[in-house]
């Protein structure tokens, strides 16, 4: 097997005394699409802005195979702020900004990227709205097309079907899923139920971190894994998560 | 007395010229100020500098040298101890506030004498200005212009969204540092026009009138420029032939002005 993109080695974090992970090992593959799921405050935000760089572990280690530039991120929707006076072309420029430069022609190369992230997400037409007037879902749609639109080689989505509606939630894991192909994709959701057919693995992240190498996860095996999540039931079958899903 | 003739008198061109290059600096920061919610890290800032100008009459070094000392001091200060969480944000804002008026009514009082102008820091005086706050203010807003013109771009993103910002390689900190110095110059440099107590309605009120008709960061940069160019020459005017204070009166423009925009909005669009 190839080497791993981000390898995290027994990571202790915790932002003031109490540790928010604890004793944390994974390995992100190449073509890995991971779930991670877990309770309010289990850390699976703060799991992956240590596998972004933005928070430094107290131990342990996370050590990455590919440049900071070739991550895309989507941030947890609490972290920006949706008033902010920005329109949807700029915000999703900026996922092609690299370091401090200066430049004031707009070149060929990088318009064209807009248009076809633009499009990518069906923002199209609402490309010079300021983002305060825009939906929870076409909110979303501008956040992924920002980090999508360098073509990173790890996708990192933080919690992208908050406040969206279920039309915008399927075409967003379709979409996911087509980018799979090009891309190792880290998806936190609080909704197993949805993602289970899109994802490949899933990490159960609560303080400890437990690496299930399936799509499909029962209450049971999840209270094992000390991870007290709702389920969500869309099938018909009852303390299974799901019931469709897709065969790989 | 016409206007015109108004405008020929050497304090009134002075006036204007201080009036046009505080607009065009408060209203460049004043956007970064009110995009990113720092009116209160502006405010303690503010409050604070009154401290240099405290210290300033006492030693008898110019009071704006010694504010725009103070002005940095706890400005790097604020954005310092807060990134390191050391206290709360708001609560190291409203310390340094408080410490900073604290030191200067200590050393003014301290000072021999009548402490002379002192109402012009607290309040302002335009039509004081000499030739030399002139050259300072042309200076700043030719420094901000240039900084947000060469950075519009990473300053935008940075404002936006920090830890994205930082994932794409932007110098964040560097950004941020610059970003809080220029604001802690720029309201030194207006305190000379509008006074501690007022300049913080320089640097909010022409942003959140554009706002209500825009939404683009850009367009209230520009639009702000405009509004408080405006809004001081009319203040300005209104000042003198009505023979009351200046800087108060450009401030009663304002929120004039906010009023009316906000009755045009209603009426236009509605809402
Ligand atoms: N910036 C912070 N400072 C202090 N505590 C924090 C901070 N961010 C998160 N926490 C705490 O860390 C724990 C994990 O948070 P988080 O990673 O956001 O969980 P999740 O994303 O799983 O909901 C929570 O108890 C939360 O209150
Ligand atoms: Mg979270």
């Amino acid at each position: 097997m190839n080497a791993p993109l981000v390898s995290i080695k027994n990571v202790d974090f915790a932002y003031q005394k109490q540790l928010v992970l604890s004793d944390v090992s994974l390995s992100i593959f190449e073509r890995d699409f991971i779930g991670i799921i877990g309770p309010n405050g289990g850390g699976k935000t703060t799991l992956v802005k240590a596998i972004l760089g933005l928070l430094k572990p107290q131990k342990g280690s996370v050590e990455h195979s590919l440049e900071k530039s070739e991550i895309g991120y989507l941030p947890q929707g609490n972290q920006v702020d949706e008033n902010f006076p920005i329109t949807v072309k700029e915000v999703i420029a900026s996922g092609l900004e690299h370091g401090l430069k200066i430049e004031f022609r707009k070149t060929k190369g990088r318009q064209r990227k807009v248009e076809m992230a633009l499009e990518r997400v069906g923002m199209d037409a609402l490309r010079s709205r300021p983002i305060g007037e825009l939906s929870g879902g076409e909110f979303q749609r501008t956040m992924l097309a920002r980090a999508i639109i360098s073509s990173p080689k790890l996708l990192v989505l933080d919690e992208p079907d908050t406040h969206v509606d279920n039309q915008f939630e399927t075409e967003l894991y379709s979409l996911l899923k087509e980018l799979n192909e090009q891309m190792t994709i880290l998806l936190i959701s609080h909704d197993i139920g949805i993602i289970s057919p899109y994802i490949k693995t899933i990490a159960c992240v609560n303080r400890d971190l437990h690496y299930h190498t399936s799509n499909e996860i029962s209450e049971e095996q999840l209270k094992v894994y000390n991870c007290p999540i709702e389920i969500i039931t869309h099938g018909t079958v009852p303390h299974r998560v799901i019931k469709e899903h897709i065969h790989r | 007395m016409d206007l015109l003739e108004l405008f020929k008198y050497g304090f009134i061109q002075h006036a204007v010229l201080a009036a046009l290059l505080m607009s065009v600096a408060c209203g460049i920061t004043g956007t970064y100020i009110v995009s990113r919610r720092m009116v209160f890290i502006s405010g303690g800032i503010t409050h604070a500098s009154f401290g240099g100008v405290g210290i300033g009459y006492f030693l008898g070094f110019p009071p704006l040298a010694g504010a725009a000392v103070v002005a940095v001091l706890a400005a790097l200060t604020t954005e310092n101890l807060t990134r390191r969480k050391v206290l709360r944000n708001d609560s190291i804002i409203a310390i340094l506030w408080s410490l900073g008026m604290a030191i200067g009514i200590i050393f003014v009082y301290l000072t021999p004498g009548y402490a002379p102008n002192l109402m012009s820091f607290l309040f302002g005086s335009i039509i004081t200005v000499t030739s030399t706050d002139l050259w300072l203010m042309l200076a700043l807003a030719l420094t901000v212009s240039a900084v947000f013109i060469l950075f519009y771009k990473p300053i935008l993103y940075v404002a936006f969204d920090e830890q994205f910002a930082r994932i794409r390689g932007i110098p964040v900190m560097f950004i941020n540092y610059l970003l809080i110095i220029l604001v802690a110059l720029t309201i030194v440099l207006s305190i000379r026009t509008a006074g501690i107590i007022l300049v913080l309605s320089v640097l909010t009120i022409p942003q959140n009138i554009t706002n209500l008709f825009t939404n683009r960061f850009s367009h209230i940069m520009i639009g702000s420029v405009v509004l408080g160019f405006f809004a001081s020459l009319l203040g300005l005017i209104l000042s003198y032939y009505l023979d009351i204070p200046s800087g108060a009166t450009i401030i009663f423009t304002l929120v004039l002005l906010y009023l009316v925009a906000r009755l045009i909005k209603v009426v236009i669009f509605g809402r």
